[in-house]
């Protein structure tokens, strides 16, 4: 592996000024599982990694009633689910974090690492698009709030500026009569990358018959995970039914830009949007009338 | 060269220091630096469970760790695993079910059995296939590990 300086700041101005002074050259690490393989194997270049984990507000792992959820970009997978009330809370959260890597991955692997990683296959974007999340950026300017749909800008790319860092992400409250699902097609059972993955929430009127609002994001199937409002929209109208499900798979899938890889071809990701999206759709709608 | 760094930590209980470059990961610093060689090395980016150990508690990919992160760390590793009374009840059942082959997946498969076990001591045969989905073993087709796993808690395997 290349040589690299490492820097454990205690405070965020101080990883901030590490990372204003480096630039491109100095790269963030939260749980390491994929920057230290990527730098090992050539993927990434690095001259100085700022491990952040000993910055507090990294570490943050909070639930209000009127706030929502406070997860800290070092947050690493296990404490999430681990958390009995943030996992009723965000299923579609837990479903992704329950399936990413093994159990030694979930150990360290966080959630912004994930993010910021910006694979288009990642499995907690999708998740955190359908729950809403903004993303808690701090830099040399201050801070700004990104909607986590606007976050990756391109595979391997962010909109995060020189000097800038994830701090948090932010979720709001669940709404009322609300459930989500996160699922993936992969041809293991266990230990691997999606071909598609699909996100998907809803919350139900009072009745819990019409969806009052939804959101479906998708991963592997363009540069960047997608939120699909169109597909959303399509649920809107009277008493959900199993009808709802076909138009908003069908517009699912055609706002994916899949392509062909080892993984899967463009014809097969784009069948799977269509199969994976009614799926997450019933499980969220099952888990809405639960609640 | 960059600098090298002083780290103590604590390993398989015994207080330890070591110096390493910070581009050297936990799994290098344990065979190389404090030869403690029985935790292995197979794919070298944690997908395949060999480097496996328990760092505070937790069971992680030690190449997917920099050496560097674990000050003031505690940490277990296969060498840790036995006790001078003789071998963990995981190691006695591998032996007991032949459930290795070449050998070099089993010290990241007992320490993450281990890790298993001390969580839910008496697991489900699905809980254990699940647990263990992140350790690759190219040999034995699984199922005698599972059997080992099961049999060291006290659960009879299905089938």
């Amino acid at each position: 592996m290349e040589p690299f300086d490492y820097a454990a700041p205690k405070t965020l101005n101080e990883a901030i000024a590490l990372l204003v002074e480096r630039g491109d050259r100095a790269r963030v690490l939260a749980g390491g599982t994929d920057i230290i393989v990527q730098v090992r194997e050539g993927r990434r270049h690095a001259d100085l990694l700022v491990d952040i984990k000993r910055i507090p507000e990294v570490n943050i792992l909070h639930y209000d009633p009127r706030e929502g959820l406070r997860l800290g970009a070092a947050v690493p997978c296990y404490r999430i689910y681990e958390d009995a009330d943030i996992a009723r809370l965000y299923p579609g959260l837990i479903d992704a974090v329950s399936l990413i890597g093994g159990i030694q991955i979930q150990s360290r692997a966080s959630v912004g690492g994930n993010l910021c990683n910006a694979s288009p296959a990642a499995d907690t974007v999708p998740a955190l698009i359908v729950h809403e999340a903004r993303c808690v950026v701090m830099g040399p300017a201050g801070q700004r709030l990104v909607p986590v749909e606007e976050f990756c800008v391109a595979p391997g790319r962010t909109v995060l500026g020189r000097g800038e860092l994830l701090v948090e992400l932010r979720l709001p409250p669940p709404r009322p009569h609300f459930g989500a699902h996160y699922l993936r097609f992969i041809p293991r059972n266990e230990m691997d990358i999606a071909v598609v993955g699909v996100g998907a929430a809803v919350a139900l009127d009072e009745r819990r018959e019409r969806c009052v609002q939804a959101r479906i994001g998708l991963a592997a199937v363009a540069p960047t995970p997608l939120l699909v409002p169109e597909a959303a929209a399509a649920l809107m109208d009277g008493p959900l039914t199993e009808s709802h499900f076909d138009r908003a798979a069908a517009l699912a899938q055609a706002a994916a830009r899949p392509i062909s890889d080892l993984r899967g071809d463009a014809a097969f990701r784009r069948h799977l949007v269509g199969v994976l999206t009614k799926r997450a759709l019933r499980t969220a709608l099952q888990r809405a009338r639960e609640t | 060269m960059t600098k090298k760094a002083h780290v103590q930590a604590t390993v398989n209980g015994q207080p330890v220091e070591f110096l390493c470059e910070p581009r050297q990961s936990l799994l290098e610093v344990l065979r190389d630096e404090l030869r403690l060689t029985g935790t292995k090395e197979g794919c070298n980016n944690g997908n395949c469970g060999a480097c496996n150990v328990l760092l505070d508690g937790r069971l992680v990919n030690s190449c997917c760790v920099l050496g560097v992160e674990v000050e003031g760390c505690q940490i277990t590793t296969i060498e840790g695993i036995a006790s001078p009374q003789g071998l963990h009840p995981l190691q006695q059942k591998f032996l007991e079910h032949a459930a290795l082959q070449c050998g070099i997946c089993t010290p990241g498969f007992i320490v993450a059995a281990k890790a298993l076990l001390d969580r839910h001591p008496r697991p489900t045969e699905y809980q254990v296939r699940h647990w263990l989905a992140g350790n690759l073993c190219r040999c034995t087709g699984y199922d005698k590990i599972i059997r080992a796993v099961l049999d060291a808690a006290g659960v009879a395997a299905s089938g």
